[in-house]
């Protein structure tokens, strides 16, 4: 297992380059100068110069490539050029908000969709399948912005139970340590405060959680369609089983294997693709850092995003392949 | 003879699917008595697997389901036993292996995990206890390296191997009645022998009745007390082993025989009945093996027949053997199909 480990993780390493490979040209890709394109149509031949030479990108591509290689090993992200600060030690925060919201819209997706799915396919054609697979139906269809404000018109504004906006009570900011606020509440014991945290947590962590949640539960259900109609459960119940046995244990097992798939592969669409989301909930999120360095054409940090959000995608991959091979014997490499 | 095990009185199991309802099992009536070796024989899609399945409540629902019949094990009917009961007969009073080693084991869990739950499903004993006594069942079945074994998963056992750790999981509560269907058609003949001779060995020194499911004469011959022939969902003969391979009486049961490969006849062609067997279908006139039957004669397309008595303990479900039909009819055919 560790050697296979290994493996994986040296494979990886040209998968890395590929990605700085791409990252590193989308400023070379801009169409016309990306010194003219960074300062704007008004700026002045001379501080197109300068920044070029600050940039570097008087050099040729090449040694540009290499010098951004060299830093991004060093840990070096450049810097960004509104706000000044370095983007590595300026970026964390944001990729804590979005990984936390991640993971709760995560465990909402895969306890839920995973439960609802098997139910479905336990009772299947029973009023639950009925209605479950329905409700599976218009998550996967409906948009998801709509379904964010619906909740927040209904839970925050008509009913008071959940805030809308915002990570925490913004008058009362947490001293952040690893600014996953949940667990930095927890290492300072200020459970009243955690149980805030959690609150903001719940509407968007649902609202991004529905999509994945939906697809999870149809997956779900026809791998474990698939599974019960195998000979190993038939055995399974001619031993003398009971029926809980054998669909959490035997069928389960087997079932979750497609699903496994699903669920990486939704994790990393949600780490990079929840703009829309952090934005309507004011989530200080990985895309809405990215997004407003778009607007405001800070492209280092665009760069830093997109190969940071790639990077999480890869190893997300990685995480499920090692999990495919602790649950199935048979895969060899 | 001894205490019957189990007796099956008319049991019907039908599918109920989008073309219609399938008689699948249509009033089969047999027994089994304790420590007996009960074959069913019959070509593929006669009904024999899904009789079994309904033994063990097992067949897959929906779309089937049992409509009627009894199915008496100890005294107690199981048609209709609620799950619960179900559960606690099925792998210790009854159990069952089936005709798919490949598939059969969960490729998920080692050896030992599927062994150990046949105890702890109806045992009070610890996990170590349990894998004792699987290793020991395992060298019971005749597996080497029991012990090493026990921790290997399905994919790296063999298809003769599988086979008999399922039977040491059929046989780990001592079953009453043990059911395999067809249990040795997917392995090869060497294996195939070694499987029977241990399913025989088993039946000798715990005494378990066991009814083997089998297309295959050749193994009916082997180890087989009391043989029951199905064809088209019906039982259409039974008799002792001996008796029906020497003196079938049924056209269906002589074509079984005749189409069996024989040494010291020197046949180039092998026999083999013409045709198929008919799908299962609801308020069908006439004998189900009329269209293929040599023997037919007008009665055969216009009456059902019944199990007719043949003789001791002999029942044939062939008009030839009804009391109105005459006595020349019956001596000259069967004397004409069998030359042994
Ligand atoms: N799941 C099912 N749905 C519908 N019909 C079925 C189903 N299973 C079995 N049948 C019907 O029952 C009939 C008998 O099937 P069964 O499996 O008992 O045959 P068999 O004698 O065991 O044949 P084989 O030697 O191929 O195993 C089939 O012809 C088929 O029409
Ligand atoms: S009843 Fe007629 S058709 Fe059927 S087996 Fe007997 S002789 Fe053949
Ligand atoms: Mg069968």
């Amino acid at each position: 297992m560790f050697s296979y480990i290994l493996r994986r993780l040296l494979m990886l390493i040209p998968v890395l380059i590929g990605m700085t490979l791409i990252t590193f040209s989308i400023v070379h890709l801009i169409p016309g100068n990306p010194a003219q394109v960074i300062l704007g149509e008004t700026a002045t031949a001379n501080a197109i110069t300068e920044l070029e030479e600050s940039m570097g990108l008087n050099e040729p591509y090449f040694v540009q490539y290499g010098h951004y290689l060299m830093d991004l090993v060093q840990g070096d992200l450049g810097t960004s050029l509104r706000s000044k600060a370095e983007i590595s030690k300026e970026i964390w925060p944001y990729i804590a908000a979005t990984f936390e919201l991640t993971i709760f819209a995560m465990i909402f997706a895969v306890v839920v969709g995973v439960n609802a799915g098997i139910i479905s396919a336990w009772k299947q054609n029973s009023w639950f399948d009925f209605l479950a697979m329905m409700v599976a139906l218009i998550g996967v269809s409906m948009p998801i912005f709509w379904l964010a404000l619906m909740e927040q018109w209904i839970f925050a504004q008509e009913l008071g139970w959940l805030p809308a906006y915002g990570r925490q009570n913004s008058r009362d900011p947490i001293a952040a340590i690893t600014h996953f606020y949940v667990l930095d509440s927890l290492i300072h014991l200020d459970f009243s405060r955690t149980l805030t945290i959690l609150k903001h947590l719940i509407l968007p962590s649902i609202a991004l959680g529905t999509i994945p949640m939906a697809i999870i539960a149809r997956m779900t259900r026809s791998s474990m369609l698939e599974v019960m109609k195998s000979d190993y459960i038939r055995t399974v119940r001619a031993k003398g089983s009971g029926q809980f046995l054998v669909i959490y244990k035997h069928a389960l097992k087997n079932a979750i294997i497609p699903v496994l798939t699903v669920i990486g592969l939704q994790t990393g669409v949600l780490l990079g693709g929840a703009i829309l989301t952090e934005t309507i909930f004011s989530w200080p999120g990985i895309g809405r850092y990215v997004y407003e360095a778009i607007s405001y054409r800070d492209y280092p940090v665009i760069q830093s995003g997109i190969l940071v959000v790639a990077f999480i995608f890869v190893l997300i991959n990685l995480a499920v392949d090692i999990l495919y091979k602790k649950i199935d014997p048979r895969i060899k490499y | 003879m001894s205490r019957i095990v189990l007796e099956i009185k008319n049991l019907s199991t039908h599918f109920f699917t989008d073309s219609g309802e399938i008689p699948a099992v249509d009033q089969v009536s047999l027994h089994v008595h304790k420590g007996e070796v009960v074959g069913i024989v019959g070509e593929s899609g006669c009904g024999k697997s899904v009789t079994s399945l309904s033994i063990m409540q097992l067949v897959p629902n929906p779309p089937g389901k049992i409509v009627g019949g009894e199915i008496n094990y100890k005294g107690e009917n199981l048609a209709f036993a609620s799950e619960k009961r179900m559960k606690k007969l099925r792998g210790n009073e009854i159990s069952m292996i089936f005709q798919e080693p490949m598939t059969s084991l969960n490729p998920l869990f080692t050896i030992g995990n599927q062994m150990r739950e046949a105890f702890r499903f109806h045992q009070k004993i610890s996990k170590k206890e349990a894998r004792e006594k699987s290793i020991s069942m395992l060298k019971l079945v005749g597996i080497p390296r029991a012990e090493s074994i026990i921790d290997d998963y399905p994919h790296q056992l063999s298809g003769g191997m599988r086979q008999r750790v399922m039977i040491a999981m059929a046989m780990s509560c001592d079953p009453e009645l043990l059911i395999a269907d067809e249990p040795t058609t997917a392995l090869d003949v060497t294996i195939q022998a070694q499987i029977l001779d241990l399913m025989r060995k088993l039946n000798e020194e715990k005494d378990t009745a066991i009814l083997l499911i089998t297309h295959d004469l050749g193994v009916v011959a082997d180890i087989c007390d009391r043989v029951v022939v199905m064809y088209a969902g019906q039982v259409v003969e039974e008799g002792s082993k001996r008796e029906i391979l020497k003196d079938p009486k049924h056209p269906y049961s002589q074509g079984l025989i005749r189409s069996l490969p024989r040494i010291h006849e020197r046949e180039q062609k092998l026999y083999s009945i013409p045709g198929t067997v008919p799908k299962p279908k609801l308020g069908r006139v006439g004998c189900r093996f009329a269209p293929r039957c040599e023997l037919a004669f007008n009665r055969c397309f216009e009456g059902n027949p019944e199990l007719y008595v043949t003789g001791e303990g002999r029942r044939s479900r062939c008009f030839l053997y009804d009391k109105q039909e005459g006595e020349a009819i019956n001596d000259a055919t069967t004397e004409a199909v069998i030359g042994d």
